[in-house]
């Protein structure tokens, strides 16, 4: 049953539209997300950003337009069957499971690789306890890895902020996913845990992991993307490195406003 | 010709009913409104407003004023019982309050029951137990008197959600608490108006009611359990689903019990208000989000 | 000072500290004790009441898995016992089944029943769930009463055969015990066990943080309806064994009253907390027996005691220990 890789493209994204009452958020959108590379989207605030994260990941229904992941087309799949196809993601305001456990946060990230049915969870036949004690394992081995360990029994909603970034990222990772989307991963971040949350992105990448964020810290932007999107009023204004951008007249404009070009 | 006659008789009596079970309903809604809690205690603010006013009739001789006194100290039992139950809260999110309203509906009953006694209380109509017959068809007059009253409050409540400070406020902490507080409204004061209104409509309705059906401390859950079904069938939440939702109940009822059989009145009633929500979960005239699958 | 710190500092374990016994083994403990129950007690009226209460415990167990855990109401939880109760006690009466053919029946009925109800309301936001159950417990108990071939009306389903082993009919409270005991005990195991899965843990992500359980490939409508029609399931499970052990059942103890007490005593007995339903069970059975005697001030007391427990506990009895350790650590750190 797979479909065959014809291009090297994981995500594409064709004629994507988006309208609420009126206003087009997203207009016709075109673009892909090459396996294995870091690609971001970035422009000014109401420019489409969060719109085309949320029909991607499942949240928006797109009025127009295709999505494909691996070369089928996910855009009509609702968020959790979107995950199933291997696209995790993390939020921009944090939707931790706060009552719950650091540990057990992260197990919810292994769901997907779990076997356990209602029935057989009911009687516990003995694969449900191994699986747990498997699931166990494999979270707190991402949460030593990310430096939450020590955190594991305690409550998520009792973690600082920055942890509980940390943490979603770690759920998300629990995932195994192909392709990761990341909202505004370093947004509320204080400089140091920022680049810190920059070199875990790039740590991951490097193993192979396919990424597509959205984000406000330029700094952050251009030394970690393999290729921006910029978007201006939901429509592509460039898109390229991070060197080809930045010289981009558009964006010049977009983001310093028109004056910046007249002088 | 006679089965005109009997269908017009149905249809008064269903509008009269309805129009109880709109007051209910839109202090039920009131609350959901604020709270986003299901108020247990509606049923028995209608209790209160038929027995308090049963009371006060002795005393005042006077209907009108016996009943406007009653109505505004339900009013107050309703403002007291949120400051003394709802605002000590600690996390009151909806699931509390809403176990909270059941602990005030129990509290309520007893209460009714201990001061007021067990037994049935009514009163004669606002104009006499007289019927006037309008072409062979004979309709209560307290009929007219709780659809005129019923009307008239809802003028009322309509201009006071659209027109004074107050209610837009309220409104306002509906839509988004949170947007709400940052514009300066006093979100916990807005639940404690809610209250307020929510007792103001039960008592109301149990006042114009009673000198049909008579008033008893345990009717209370029947009368709470009507309104809601209204508030529902109506849409939850929104005022002119209320009155949509309480006439629409009160005419199945009437023409449920007079067409088909009166032991399945409140089945036949139920099932095309779940048969509605299958097709409409929203109700008639609400809005809700429905979850994408 | 340095003692705090030691206490507090970096724990090196790659594993999680499990303090004292499994949870399988302290659930076994619990129910060895409650194995004294009938000879300890006085008279046969005793057991009588440790049967009911078992049942209230089966339902209230249930009901907390999908209030406590699930994050849903249900208000129709009574009517969903009715269903099993009638169930199982008319394939008996009226079709000469055994009484243990009616108990997986009756689990299988409640359980359509909670399907039918569900599958409209939980695809809407918010509390829909509890206004939709509200109507389908009123419906519920119309059939129960009008039904009268079937049912046997407002008088009741006569004739009710009791559970029997081996040709040994348990018709007494003393023999019914040992069943009630066993089948609430693998019950409250079974809730357990999916409290302790991927699946336990999928329905508390839902009911904690739906939009975050979507992202990693839960199906939160799913999961909501899987959990309510379990918790249904065990309800008519519960019904099976209260119309077999009382060999009667009639509408009243389906109605919306007991439905809303339910979910009163899954709230005082702690909700999302394991134990808590036992404390709601005990509540819930005896708390009727009081009353019967003193009727007036009695049921004030009780709506009061009620409001005091809302207020100051939201947790439910059962949280009482955690909110009294967690003011000495406010009070410490």
């Amino acid at each position: 049953m797979n479909t065959p890789r014809s291009t090297g493209d994981l995500l594409e994204v064709e004629g994507l539209t988006c309208r609420f009452a009126g206003v087009t958020a997203v207009d016709d959108l075109s673009f892909r997300v090459k396996a294995g590379e870091i690609k971001a989207v970035i422009g000014p605030n109401g420019a489409g950003k969060s719109t085309l994260f949320n029909m991607i990941a499942g949240v928006t229904r797109p009025t127009d337009g295709a999505i494909k992941f691996d070369g089928a087309r996910i855009d009509r799949l609702p968020t959790h069957a979107r995950a199933r196809r291997g696209i995790a993601r993390t939020f921009q305001n944090l939707q931790i499971f706060c009552e719950m456990s650091v540990l057990e946060n992260v197990m919810v990230g292994r769901h997907l690789r779990g076997r356990a049915t209602t029935l057989s969870a009911l009687l516990h036949i003995p694969s449900v306890g191994a699986e747990e004690r498997a699931m166990e394992a494999t979270a707190m081995a991402l949460l030593e890895r990310f430096g939450l360990a020590a955190k594991a029994g305690l409550p998520a909603g009792s973690l600082a902020f920055g942890q509980m970034k940390v943490l979603e990222l770690a759920r998300a990772l629990a995932c195994e996913p192909r392709l990761l989307l990341l909202d505004e991963p370093a947004a509320g971040l204080p400089h140091a845990e920022a680049d810190k949350m920059a070199e875990t992105i790039r740590d991951l990448n490097r193993d192979g992991m396919t990424v597509l964020l959205v984000e406000h810290n330029m700094r952050m932007v251009m030394s970690l993307s393999h290729d921006i999107l910029v978007l201006n009023n939901g429509r592509r204004i460039a898109e390229g490195t991070a060197e080809e951008v930045r010289r981009h007249p558009e964006v010049l404009s977009a983001y310093l406003g028109e004056e910046a070009v007249d002088a | 010709m006679q089965t005109a006659t009997a269908l017009l008789q149905v249809l008064s009596a269903g509008i009269g009913t309805g129009a109880v079970y709109a007051l209910v309903a839109l202090g039920f809604n009131v609350v959901f409104k604020s709270t986003g809690a299901m108020n247990f205690a509606q049923g028995e603010w209608v209790v209160m407003g038929g027995m308090v006013t049963a009371l006060l009739i002795g005393a005042f001789s006077s209907i009108g004023l016996a009943v406007v006194t009653a109505v505004v100290l339900v009013g107050i039992v309703g403002l007291l019982s949120e400051r003394l139950t709802v605002q000590p809260l600690k996390k009151p999110d909806a699931l509390v309050i809403t176990l909270v309203t059941i602990g005030l509906s129990i509290v309520s009953r007893s209460l009714v029951m201990l001061v007021l006694g067990k037994k049935p209380v009514g009163y004669s109509g606002f104009s006499g137990n007289t019927a006037l017959s309008v072409g062979g068809v004979s309709i209560q007059s307290q009929t007219l008197w709780i659809i005129a009253i019923t009307l008239a409050f809802l003028v009322v409540m309509h201009a006071f959600f659209e027109r004074t400070i107050l209610g837009k406020a309220l409104r306002a902490a509906a839509a988004d608490r949170e947007a709400a507080a940052i514009v300066g409204v006093n979100v916990g004061s807005t639940v404690l108006l809610s209250f307020g209104i929510a007792a103001l409509a039960g008592a109301l309705a149990g006042a114009i009611v009673t000198p049909l059906t008579l008033a008893s401390y345990d009717q209370g859950a029947m009368f709470g359990f009507k309104g809601f079904s209204a508030a529902m069938l109506g849409g939850l939440g929104s005022l002119p689903g209320a009155v949509v939702g309480g006439l629409a109940l009160g005419l199945l009822e009437a023409f449920g019990s007079f067409y088909i059989s009166s032991d399945f009145k409140d089945a036949i009633a139920f099932a095309v208000l779940l048969l509605i929500l299958f097709v409409r979960p929203s109700g008639l005239l609400g809005r809700a989000d429905i979850v994408k699958v | 000072m340095a003692s705090i710190e030691a206490k507090t500092g970096p724990m090196t374990h790659s594993r999680l500290p499990r303090r004292g016994l499994s949870r399988h083994a302290r659930l076994a403990l619990v129910w060895l004790a409650l194995a004294a129950v009938p000879f300890v007690v006085p008279n046969a009226y005793w057991i009588s009441l440790a049967n009911l209460a078992l049942i209230n415990l089966v339902l209230i167990a249930s009901l907390n898995l999908l209030m406590g855990y699930g994050g849903q109401i249900s208000l129709a939880h009574a009517g969903f016992f009715g269903l099993g109760a009638y169930a199982s006690g008319i394939l008996n009466v009226r079709y000469g089944l055994p009484p243990w053919a009616g108990l997986p029946a009756a689990a299988v009925v409640a359980g359509l029943g909670a399907l039918l109800i569900g599958i409209p309301a939980l695809r809407l936001r918010g509390h829909y769930l509890a206004m939709a159950t509200l109507g389908w417990n009123a419906i519920l108990v119309v059939f129960f009463t009008q039904l009268v071939g079937l049912t046997g009306g407002p008088n009741g389903l006569l004739g009710v055969a009791p559970f029997s082993i081996f040709g040994h009919a348990l018709d007494t409270e003393a023999k019914a015990f040992p069943l009630a005991w066993a089948v609430a005990f693998l019950v409250m195991l079974a809730i357990s066990n999916l409290l302790a899965s991927r699946i336990g843990r999928s329905i508390r992500a839902v009911a904690t943080n739906e939009l975050g359980a979507q992202s990693l490939g839960i199906d939160s409508f799913r999961t909501k309806l899987a959990v309510f029609v379990l918790s249904a399931g065990m309800a008519g499970i519960a019904g099976s064994l209260y119309v077999h052990i009382n060999q009667y059942a009639s509408p009243e103890t389906f109605g919306i009253a007991p439905s809303i007490m339910l979910l009163v005593m899954v709230a005082i007995g702690g909700a999302g907390t394991f134990y808590g339903p036992m404390l709601g069970a005990l509540i819930y059975t005896a708390v009727p027996q009081i009353l019967l005697d003193y009727e007036d001030a009695e049921l004030m007391l009780f709506g009061l005691g009620l409001l005091v427990v809302l207020i100051l506990f939201p947790r439910g009895l059962a949280g009482i220990p955690a909110a009294l350790a967690g003011l000495v650590r406010r009070r410490r750190a």
